[in-house]
């Protein structure tokens, strides 16, 4: 009897604990589904970059990192089934790239004390640390993402946009209505009238919509889509000759794959960007080096400089920093998540960090603090060109409207407080 | 002519057109129910894997690329040629041919006599094998297809509206030529079942199995053919649609399309799909442009539901179904 419970006691324990000395790395991934063509290239930058820091330098602070992937194919639940599969294996930070799995994940991430990281995606209030204690955005959020669109359009037009009509293409999701209010409140102030143009996901149908931007004219339009959504709009919107440099898309709807079915239609369409496009970076050198040419690639290894992937690689940069940092406030290698999350709240991205990592210029410089989750809110403008076959940058990252997303971000993470009985912290 | 009129004829227009486009999705749906009482729920993956299938050649892409590299250690992708459209279409219809073969020869004879659901569910596990099957031997990455076919602004119709509205109606020339291919692809249709011994054979399965039977059709083989020409209607619809967003996963989810289609128009009549598509994209479209905007717009999805639920209060069998009538 003795020794059975002693072996269940020690199987459990074998079960139960997390394996030691590990950095864990959840990678929520979606590569089959409507939008494995946004997951995979994403999925693959973020493993390559961890793989590439064990290969190279042993893990950060000496200490390996493990990555453990799971398949969400973008649906909620299964989005929530990962995280509740993983969450025990000491689990550092999840970056699950998507809006609706981010919202379920807020509570229970608050619940069991595990930063999440919504890279330009998710409930913009998370910017607000005092309230949200283990959501980050940083760098950018969507309502950097909608006044960067507006700013830009304030750029071409010397400033004035008043009277001009801007049409919000966006998906009938809580994703695409994130920057309906922010965009409503920039109209009061800069006078432009404002079209709401929803479409039901996936969008693979949405005559409807541009036939309506056929007959209204507006001046622009801002698209935020996702997967199918992107591609159709861009045919319909060349189908419809809509010019396609006054068309501008969120992050979101600014990769490869969005435009590259157009072919030459797209040429001149515009999406917001928070990181750099190509592979001119000595990081990719590295990666290439000790990932792709030995073998060790996540992916096929074909997608080194596309947006998604660099965003990703941008996005892993960011957590190991983040794990550097937490390693010397703490005085430990193998940290926990609380110590992540301190590390992630003084986290400091600047330019000769990223020149030491071989990303100078690769995305925006920042500090992040208690108060701030957010980072600065800096967005940049890319070009595609057709005939090359790149994106190209036409404007630098550039500060966003604070006055008008810091009072949204206030009253939403205000309300959010209120619902869940929250006090502000950082004090 | 009022404007919001003109406006509302260029939506009918439109309405039609995509009408044309979700009865392709619905036909295929038709064929297979009507041979052999199977409501196949793989029709959508069906067009996503023709269309994977045809890009994959005409691109000389090597099919299974990445597990033959993940096993062998290999770097092969492509075979270094491109195959001509007309080819590739071809080839891709031996394709649907052999993948009929297999799902009669590995599902659907070891389920004869079964229930329906029971076949329902066959196809639904149908539906998952094949996506993934089709991201293995191609993966998943959007590609572009490009089979010659025109899309954007038709200007002829463009200027003769405008000419007499005083406002050009939009129609895209894919949509035009979609119609064309309908029309002809249901009049093959019409014409191979009522003229060919096959097509006649595929009648008398369709009527009645046991009597089929009896005097000699060979049920398994009129079922391949019924799995290949449906085949061969999703390798259409799958480039209609592929051509419009390139070819990726979504196109298995305009089954959902054909599914308000199917209701209104009937399962077992090929005319039902045609009429019930053209009823249900001009109403949808119509509903969108007229009341969308006061409820907040993106209505089309449930709307052609509705539409179809309401048929079906009034005739449940559908427009132009076969009414069930069982006698205790």
């Amino acid at each position: 009897m003795n020794k059975t419970l002693a072996t269940m006691a020690l199987g459990a324990l074998m079960a139960a604990g997390p394996a030691l000395a590990d950095l864990v790395i959840p990678d929520l991934s979606y590569r089959t589904g409507p939008f494995a063509a946004g997951g995979i290239p994403f999925s693959d930058g973020y493993n390559d970059y961890f793989t590439m820091l064990n290969e190279r330098d042993g893990g950060i602070g000496g200490v390996p990192i493990r990555m453990v992937e799971c398949e969400t194919g973008y649906t909620t639940e299964k989005g929530v089934e990962c995280y509740e599969a993983t969450k025990n294996e000491g689990s550092l930070v999840y970056q699950p790239l998507s809006t609706g799995i981010t919202y379920q994940l807020i509570p229970k991430v608050s619940a069991d004390g595990i930063p999440l990281h919504t890279m330009g995606y998710g409930r913009t209030s998370a910017a607000n640390g005092e309230i949200f204690e283990w959501v980050f955005n940083y760098p950018a959020n969507y309502w950097n993402g909608a006044s960067g669109a507006i700013n830009h359009l304030l750029e071409e037009n010397s400033g004035d946009i008043s009277g001009k009509k801007v049409a919000l293409v966006y998906h009938n999701s809580a994703y695409g209505k994130e920057p309906i209010r922010t965009l409503e409140e920039l109209s009061k102030k800069h006078g432009y009238e404002l079209a709401l143009l929803p479409v039901d996901s996936p969008g693979q149908e949405q005559k409807s919509q541009w036939l309506q931007i056929r007959r209204d004219r507006p001046d622009y339009v801002i698209l935020w889509g996702w997967g199918v959504m992107n591609q159709v709009a861009i045919q319909e919107a060349a189908n419809i000759r809509f010019p396609m440099e006054n068309m501008i898309g969120i992050w979101w709807s600014g990769a490869e794959p969005d435009v590259i079915p157009s072919g030459e239609a797209s040429n001149g369409y515009k999406a917001l960007a928070f990181t750099a496009t190509g592979d001119d970076f000595p990081v990719f050198d590295d990666i290439k080096k000790y990932v792709h040419d030995a073998g060790k690639a996540a992916g096929a290894g074909d997608k080194v400089g596309t947006v998604q992937y660099n965003r990703a690689v941008y996005a892993a940069m960011l957590a190991s920093e983040a794990i550097r940092t937490a390693q010397e406030i703490h005085g430990v290698a193998d940290i926990t998540p609380a110590m992540m999350r301190d590390g992630m709240e003084a986290l400091n991205i600047s330019e000769d960090r990223m020149a030491e990592l071989g990303m100078s210029g690769f995305g925006p410089t920042f500090e992040v603090s208690c108060q701030n989750h957010g980072g600065p809110g800096l967005v940049g403008v890319t070009q595609w060109d057709a005939a090359a076959q790149k994106w190209n940058v036409i404007s630098d990252f550039k500060p966003t409207d604070g006055d008008v997303i810091n009072a949204l971000i206030t009253e939403d993470s205000g309300a959010y407080a209120a619902e869940n009985n929250l006090s502000p912290r950082c004090n | 002519m009022p404007e919001q009129l003109v406006f509302a004829m260029e939506v009918i227009l439109n309405g039609l057109m995509a009408g044309v486009l979700y009865a392709l999705v619905a036909l295929g749906f038709v064929l297979i129910y009507k041979a052999s009482g199977i409501f196949n729920y793989a029709q959508g993956v069906m067009a996503l894997f023709a269309a994977m299938t045809l890009v994959g050649i005409m691109n000389g892409q090597v099919p299974f690329a990445h597990l033959i590299n993940a096993t062998f250690g290999t770097h092969i992708h492509y075979f270094g040629w491109n195959v001509p459209a007309l080819l590739a279409i071809l080839l891709t219809m031996g394709v649907m041919v052999l993948l009929a073969w297999a799902v009669q020869r590995f599902v659907m004879r070891h389920l004869v006599g079964q229930e329906p659901i029971i076949l329902f569910m066959a196809t639904i596990g149908l539906a998952y094998f094949l996506e993934g099957v089709a991201d293995l031997m191609w993966g998943s990455e959007i590609k572009t297809l490009d089979v010659g076919l025109p899309q954007g602004i038709n200007l002829w119709i463009d200027e003769s509206t405008f000419n007499i509205f005083g406002y050009g109606f939009f129609i895209d020339n894919l949509d035009i030529v979609a119609t064309i291919i309908a029309a002809l692809l249901v009049a093959g249709l019409v014409a191979f079942s009522q003229y060919t011994k096959q097509g006649r054979a595929m009648r008398a399965v369709a009527d009645d199995h046991q009597a089929a039977l009896s005097v000699g059709i060979s049920l398994n083989f009129i079922w391949i053919m019924v799995w290949s020409v449906a085949g061969f209607v999703a390798l259409v619809a799958g480039i209609m649609w592929g051509t419009k967003s390139g070819v990726q996963f979504s196109l298995s989810l305009i089954a959902l399309k054909a599914l308000p289609v199917l209701m209104l128009g009937g399962f077992t009549s090929i005319p039902g799909a045609i009429v019930g598509g053209l009823i249900i994209g001009v109403g949808e479209k119509l509903f969108e442009f007229a009341i969308g905007p006061m409820v907040g717009g993106a209505t089309e999805n449930w709307f052609a539901y509705v539409l179809a639920l309401i048929f079906l209060v009034f005739r449940p069998q559908g427009l132009f179904g076969e009414k069930i009538i069982e006698r205790v």
